[in-house]
């Protein structure tokens, strides 16, 4: 893996408030994880962007090291790391993760 | 390549000696678990810490031969 792959997540990651590595894209998620984070963000009315590991091996295995998490999905706001699909829906059902969105000041979905 | 339940149990244990594991096999096909860890180790630290403790134990394997388990953590 390589420093350039590394800081070109960063990069990414810094660029978006929310942000999802998933494999496959928000309107058709290539993996049941995927697919449950998709929803999760959708329900909470929040903007973000998505990563499609998928498309890029360099990234597929650079976010594991990045993180130190070996599985996708893997969910950023405001460039921290929040977790996986399992912290995700703990955290949607608790209603953690909308608090957090809102302390984070994330910018919510036109209605 | 599918993992027996049995051995997730014993890794984790073996990781977090402390830790009561509960194990389901969701689909039946011993490829998808569901694991539930409750250990006093992981009071008062974040979850992504307590995920990757249970990774840790896990040495490797998760995102590997262990693809799909779902995963929640809790203390006593």
């Amino acid at each position: 893996m390589t420093d350039d792959v590394q800081a070109r997540i960063a990069e990414t990651v810094n660029a978006n408030e929310v942000l999802l590595f998933m494999k496959g894209s928000p309107l058709f998620p290539q993996c049941g994880f995927s697919s449950r984070a998709v929803a999760i963000l959708d329900h909470l009315g929040v903007e973000y962007g998505s990563v499609d590991v998928l498309q890029d091996q360099g990234i597929r295995q650079g976010i594991k090291a990045f993180s130190d998490w070996p599985t996708i999905p893997q969910l950023y706001v405001k460039g921290e790391f929040v977790g996986g699909s399992d912290i995700m829906m703990e955290m949607y059902e608790s209603g953690e993760l909308a608090e957090l969105m809102k302390t984070a000041g994330v910018t919510s979905k036109a209605a | 390549m599918p993992m027996a339940a049995d051995d997730i149990i014993a890794l984790i244990r073996a990781g977090i000696p402390d830790a009561e594991v509960e194990i389901t096999d969701l689909a039946g096909d011993g490829d998808h678990y569901a694991a539930k860890v409750v250990s006093e180790t992981f009071r008062g630290i974040p979850r992504v810490r307590q995920h990757q403790k249970v990774y840790e134990a896990l040495g490797g394997r998760m995102g590997g031969v262990l693809h799909a388990l779902q995963l929640t953590t809790t203390t006593p």
